[in-house]
């Protein structure tokens, strides 16, 4: 589904990926994990192609097309969703309305009906489910007030909604408490499937006990320097990141 | 900012931002109601003396008192120089180059009813998507339609005659309520209140008048369209409302003009007075020609809209979404004479390309518990300037006044600007006055967030727009609301790139 090849990227004239190479198929959980400044939100922004980052080599193949140079709302509307670690707040801007929008704009896309107001509120209910959405946030503002909680939930909430196929989780466990990280993370087990990957990028290895990877990578200075099944996200938690790195350079 | 002081303090600040936005912006909506409608027109040539007014005077059957109030303040408006303080910058108007008189020639004395009017006025009102005949029915809204200068169709005239109302054009209201007339006009906009006030009441040609009795609730939003038609023609609406005791009126007014390259001026004035316990809300929906990309032509909209709260308990509402005209100079205001009256102002201008707004609102308090609000939304786009200048006055006998007071701007682009001049004047220590203020510039978080959604930019900027003015967009009556959103959008349509 997702192949990145020897790819870097720079911000700035500051090379941050230095030659990052990651295969995602579908199905799969991926949990990317680093140190702060490792390159991980880079990678994540770089995919749903956020302004301000160069390309500088390698490429993103996405089902088989290399996303350089694509639209990031034609790249969402291909099924790319990201759940953003810091949701930004639109005043005035009506939750549902929002999603609406998103929703029939990826409709179009595809060539199908859009959903009139009654069909969308059907969804909407069903969805809620997913991470126990309180009604009255669908009605609000986007994000406008919410806790840090309540921000999450509502991008998970959002990811139910659209249903995409490569969904992107940047620190969606930073800011929340234990019960909070529990419900997200039972809502985004909810939705693992046999067509759809999720690649999780994480400092903490907290979000991983509840939502378990298939593959854990470990990102260094722009770079993949491990790659292990789910254990080496325990094994990181213990040693911390020093040893990755120390291994790495020694071979 | 909260004063309460018993001294008179006058506090002018000056907010300038004009921000590095990565937001760069881009215009191309072409102004979507320019088409001239091809109708023969009775022209005055251009140019202003006493007997040009005394033309008009006649032209339009005037008594005598009338005359003689034009001829005063012309001759007022002679001795006054042209207002400078607008933060607002355009070439010197040559008041002589300007013809003070069109109407759209009728047969006869005039339409009796819809089918008399010339054909092709109605289909430019089609165009513009007024919707004067079955469809106003239904949707309940009389309609005065001011074609030019002089009225040319009115409905539901008898079934606001059942309730009393009177509703209809200014120079109709002089024929059969001149005692009416006489008694309102001018007592809220003196003749010489301020340069194109004196101007406007010296060459008026027409306008709307409205009159709502004692206890009545009028049964239905009157609105009436203006709009611009003949070539160098300066349009001079007078309009005058009044709201007897106890009564209610919604009063709605849009905008739309054919695209010219010449500056066409218009000086317009509005008079309000509510009387005890009575309400007058009146909206705006404005969107004449803002000039091109390059900031040629373009209409200078100045005008003069004040209301005043006369009777105890009354209540005038101002609502504003002002996105055309190259240069926008108006502030309406309200004078809350009675004990407990209440003043608001929303507003939302836009200002793109070369437009320039130097607009807001005047709160004078003098009644004992008199509340006002002021809520203003200033975005810019490109090398559009955005001006707020308000005045909140708590005069000595304003015992408990309040004020509260939030203006917002926000900038789209980084050659823009958005300009704060409040002002405030409070001689009652009993007063309290708040005022806020932000500046923020499009979010290109906010872009990013909805884009990584699927939605494209121009619905993103949109949708991030109308939330930004979401508090004044809710004040307007809802096909109001419909159309301000609608209106924005085509407004600001690729303003981001």
């Amino acid at each position: 589904m997702l192949s990145i090849k020897n790819l870097k990227v720079s911000i700035n004239d500051k090379q941050i990926l230095k030659g990052l190479n990651l295969e995602v198929k579908a199905g799969e959980v991926h949990a990317i994990m680093g140190p702060n400044g490792s390159g991980k939100s880079t990678l994540a922004n770089v995919i749903v192609g956020r302004d301000g980052y160069k390309i500088d080599s390698g490429e993103i193949i996405y089902e088989g097309k290399d996303l350089t140079g694509i639209e990031p709302e034609i790249r969402a509307r291909e099924g790319i969703f990201l759940a953003f670690q810091y949701p930004v707040e639109i005043p005035g801007v009506n939750n549902v309305y929002l999603l609406k929008a998103a929703m029939n704009a990826k409709r179009k896309h595809r060539g199908e009906a859009e959903l009139d107001a009654f069909e969308f509120l059907d969804l909407v209910k069903e969805k809620m489910k997913v991470v126990n959405m309180n009604e009255d946030l669908l009605n609000r503002a986007v994000n406008e007030g919410f806790s840090g909680g309540e921000k999450k939930r509502n991008e998970i909430f959002q990811m139910a909604l659209l249903e995409p196929k490569l969904a992107i989780l940047d620190e969606t466990d930073s800011g929340l408490d234990i019960d909070a990280l529990k419900i997200v993370a039972s809502g985004v087990n909810g939705l693992r499937r046999e067509d759809r990957a999720i690649i999780i990028v994480t400092h903490y290895q907290r979000l991983l006990d509840y939502i378990i990877p298939d593959y854990v990578h470990v990102l260094s200075d722009g770079k993949i320097i491990k790659s292990g099944g789910k254990e080496l996200a325990l094994e990181l938690e213990e040693k911390g990141y020093d040893w990755v790195r120390e291994e790495a350079d020694a071979a | 900012m909260t004063s309460q002081s018993e001294n008179i303090e006058v506090t002018t600040v000056e907010e300038t931002t004009v921000e590095n936005a990565q937001v760069e912006t881009l215009v191309n909506a072409e102004y979507e109601h320019g088409f001239v409608t091809d109708i023969e027109s009775d022209t005055i040539a251009p140019g202003l003396n006493e007997d040009v007014i005394r033309m008009i005077s006649a032209k339009k059957d005037e008594p005598e008192w009338l005359l003689q109030w034009r001829l005063d303040a012309y001759r007022h408006w002679l001795t006054m120089d042209t207002p400078e303080w607008a933060h607002v910058h355009h070439e010197e108007i040559d008041y002589q180059a300007i013809s003070y008189y069109s109407a759209p020639k009728s047969k006869g004395d005039g339409p009796k009813s819809l089918d008399e009017v010339d054909p092709k006025l109605l289909e430019t009102y089609e165009k513009l998507g007024i919707p004067l005949q079955e469809q106003m029915m239904l949707a309940g809204v009389a309609v005065d339609a001011v074609f030019d200068s002089v009225s040319v169709a009115t409905t539901f005239k008898d079934k606001l005659a059942d309730a009393g109302v009177i509703f209809g054009s200014f120079s109709e209201a002089v024929k059969e309520h001149p005692e009416l007339v006489r008694k309102y006009l001018g007592t809220v906009v003196p003749t010489g209140d301020n340069f194109f006030a004196a101007l406007n009441s010296a060459v008026f040609t027409d306008g709307s008048f409205c009159f709502i009795p004692k206890g009545v609730r009028c049964p239905m939003e009157l609105s009436t369209y203006f709009r611009i038609n003949a070539a160098n023609t300066g349009q001079f609406e007078r309009t005058l409302i009044i709201a007897e005791e106890g009564s209610h009126v919604s009063y709605l007014e849009g905008c739309t003009a054919p695209m010219r390259d010449e500056n066409q001026l218009h000086a317009a004035v509005v008079e309000l007075i509510a009387l005890d316990d009575a309400q007058i809300k009146y909206s705006t929906v404005q969107n004449w020609y803002p000039g091109d990309e390059n900031g040629v032509g373009g209409i200078y909209n100045f005008v003069t809209k004040r209301g005043d709260c006369r009777g105890v308990n009354s209540k005038i509402s101002w609502t504003q979404v002002e996105t055309g005209s190259a240069i926008t100079w108006k502030y309406p205001s309200c004078i809350l004479r009675g004990d407990n009256s209440v003043g608001e102002f929303y507003s939302v201008a836009v200002t793109n390309n070369y437009q320039q707004a130097d607009t807001g609102t005047k709160m004078i308090h003098i009644g004992k518990n008199t509340r006002s609000t002021i809520i203003s939304k200033g975005i810019s786009a490109r090398f559009g300037q955005n001006t707020y200048r308000g005045m909140v006055r708590i005069a000595k006998t304003a015992e408990n006044a309040r004020n509260y007071t939030q203006c917002d701007s926000l900038l789209m682009g980084d050659k823009c600007g958005a300009h704060t001049f409040p002002y405030i004047e409070v001689k009652n220590s009993t007063a309290i006055v708040e005022h806020e203020a932000t500046t923020s510039k499009i979010g290109e978080d906010q872009l990013f967030y909805c884009k990584q959604r699927g939605i494209s930019e121009e619905d993103a900027v949109n949708m991030i727009v109308n939330g930004f003015c979401k508090e004044v967009f809710k004040e307007l009556p809802m096909e109001f609301a419909v159309e301000a959103q609608k209106l924005l959008g085509i407004t600001l349509e690729g303003a981001v790139g």
